[in-house]
């Protein structure tokens, strides 16, 4: 996640190393312990329970799976899902652009404060930005009432789920850009200029490449939660069928009417649309960041 | 991230801010326009609402009210116990995974980053499919030896543990990587017990970073939603968490109730907050001084 630097004395460790033991592994104690700590942790928390999903989707037949993984109420939900957070993504993109290189290249009033209140949305329970934002845009709230007469709805609509879900992903695109986009030397910039290049050219050509790893990461980031958002949402949303309702909210329903097999095989999908989205962005950002060099 | 983020902050300086003043201006007034409408008119609405029929109004929403009362009491059981086993497992992770090098090290590494690409919804479904006592996999066990799970605390606790499982352990191994393990080293040839290692050398050094990544388990365990929402059940005064509670209080139309306990929600997250700028500034000043040496 952070670029690690080297320690000094590498040397010293090398050779103490070599002291205390003489062999490749490592002298240090806990070897034994540690590990079986962290296994039965991640066992019990995280193995088991995804061996659970597995297992209860395997259960069905294929026939089962697909009638109940695929069902035209199933498909709506997903397009709602992914489409919310990959537009609510994409804006967050944009914005946390704006808000990093605000942040790091402007010295001006109330800087700390607007650095420090990027991370609200981390730290707010998604409950109460729901609570919040529902009552907000509706027709006689704050915003609401302005925006209500130009006919933009942004309660209980699907503008309100993107709403509500580029709150949620904005401090993830801040927070990965920053540590890049102030780790920019101010020579390259100079070099550009001074061979030509106006502000825009410098800006397209020199710093935006060098921050795509980086954008790539933040749009992985705050799609990834997007897509798995439930809290917020409910709150937002009218959660009707075939239109307003989402993927985690339909797994949950299935779930009230005690149909196990039918919500883990929308979980599946869920679940395997977030995976390949996360390995796939994964894999471009490392591809992009070998070019960059 | 948030340790590079503090770093980077000291020499960002000396970048040239050559864009136009009129170009600055507007950019920051975006900046200033989006974080007000996003962040700031929300977080103040919040207070507002919750504050509307005066301070005495707010107190009796609060604690006059037997169910809110008993999902604060079990708001501070339910979270402690979750980030008190994922700090313990989550530095034993840490210690294992950056001290060692062992076959399986990168496969528990990815592991440990899982929670994030699941859905809390899912991950409460995981749950169900395991321990309910009608068909889930562990059902004739629970039944035998009469413990409840799903719809019942531990639940609670398991599900919050899922979601926040990555905190602690994903916020210390950068730190310790970037250390390295000479003191450690040191400390073994000089004949220092395990315990004496730990207490005396390595947590010294990580106590700021640790104690950053157990406040920001803290918040995300105090807000978690979906994942307890379906492990829940929702049965009035035993399984209700204040999360879950605001969203009860918004469907009865108790819109002060929903508040009052909402702005207590947003007043703990203020003070992670405020914490969090303390602890950066610790970490960036603790690992200055260790790479100085």
């Amino acid at each position: 996640m952070s670029a690690v630097k080297p320690s000094p004395g590498r040397s010293l460790g090398g050779t103490l190393r070599q002291l205390v033991s003489g062999k490749h592994r490592s002298p240090l104690p806990g070897f034994g312990p540690g590990l079986a700590v962290t296994i039965s942790w991640l066992t019990v928390m995280l193995f088991v329970p995804l061996m659970a999903l597995i297992a209860k989707s395997v259960s069905l037949t294929p026939a089962e799976f697909l009638t109940a993984a695929w069902s035209e109420r199933a498909r709506a939900a997903y397009m709602l899902t992914f489409g919310a957070a990959a537009i609510a993504a994409v804006v967050d993109v944009a914005l946390g652009l704006l808000f990093a290189w605000v942040i790091v290249r402007y010295r001006f009033p109330g800087r700390q404060m607007l650095d420090a209140i990027v991370d609200l949305p981390f730290a707010l329970p998604t409950a109460v930005a729901g609570l919040v934002y529902s009552s907000l845009y509706v027709k006689n709230g704050w915003f609401g009432q302005f925006l209500v007469p130009l006919g933009i709805e942004g309660a209980y609509s699907r503008f309100a789920i993107v709403l509500v879900l580029i709150f949620l992903g904005l401090p993830f695109v801040v927070r990965t850009v920053q540590p890049l986009l102030s780790s920019l030397e101010g020579d390259i910039e100079e070099a550009a200029a001074s061979l030509g290049a106006s502000r825009w050219q410098t800006f397209t050509r020199v710093i935006l490449p060098s921050v795509m790893p980086a954008l790539y990461t933040g749009f992985a980031l705050a799609f990834a939660r997007g897509l798995g958002e439930y809290g917020s949402i409910i709150f937002v949303s009218t959660n009707i069928p075939y239109k307003s309702e989402i993927a985690p909210m339909l797994i949950y329903s299935r779930l009230e009417d005690y149909k196990y097999e039918e919500a883990t095989a929308i979980a599946v999908v869920l679940l395997a649309g977030s995976i390949t989205t996360l390995m796939l962005i994964n894999w471009l950002e490392a591809r992009n960041r070998r070019y960059a060099r | 991230m948030h340790v590079n983020s503090v770093r980077t902050q000291k020499t960002a300086g000396r970048m040239v801010a050559n864009e136009p003043l009129w170009f600055r201006i507007l950019l920051i007034s975006l900046c200033y326009l989006i974080a007000i409408v996003l962040i700031i008119v929300p977080l103040i609405y919040v207070f507002v609402q919750a504050f509307s029929e005066g301070i005495s109004g707010w107190w009796n929403n609060l604690f006059n009210d037997a169910e809110t009362r008993h999902s604060v009491f079990l708001t501070l059981i339910v979270v402690p116990l979750a980030v008190l086993v994922n700090t313990v497992c989550g530095v034993a992770a840490a210690w294992t995974l950056t001290k060692f090098k062992f076959p399986g090290r990168t496969l528990l590494m990815t592991a440990l980053d899982l929670p994030f690409a699941v859905s809390p919804v899912v991950a409460g479904l995981m749950f169900v499919l395991l321990y309910n006592l009608r068909t889930g996999y562990f059902a004739p066990l629970l039944n035998e030896i009469g413990f409840k799970i799903i719809f019942a605390w531990p639940g609670l606790v398991m599900a919050t543990m899922f979601v926040t499982i990555p905190f602690v352990a994903r916020e210390l191994i950068p730190l310790m990587q970037a250390l390295g393990d000479d003191e450690e080293l040191a400390a073994v040839s000089l004949g220092a017990s395990p315990w004496q290692i730990f207490w005396r050398v390595t947590l010294p050094n990580i106590k700021w970073g640790l104690l950053f990544g157990v406040i920001q388990c803290n918040a995300r365990a105090i807000g978690e939603f979906g994942a307890v929402y379906v492990v829940s059940g929702r049965i009035e005064r035993e399984t209700y968490t204040m999360a879950l509670r605001v969203e009860k209080l918004f469907q009865d139309y108790n819109n002060p109730g929903s508040y009052a306990v909402a702005s207590v929600l947003t007043l703990m997250a203020l003070s992670t907050l405020v914490l969090k700028i303390i602890l950066e500034r610790m970490v960036a000043a603790s690992m200055e001084q260790s790479s100085s040496e």
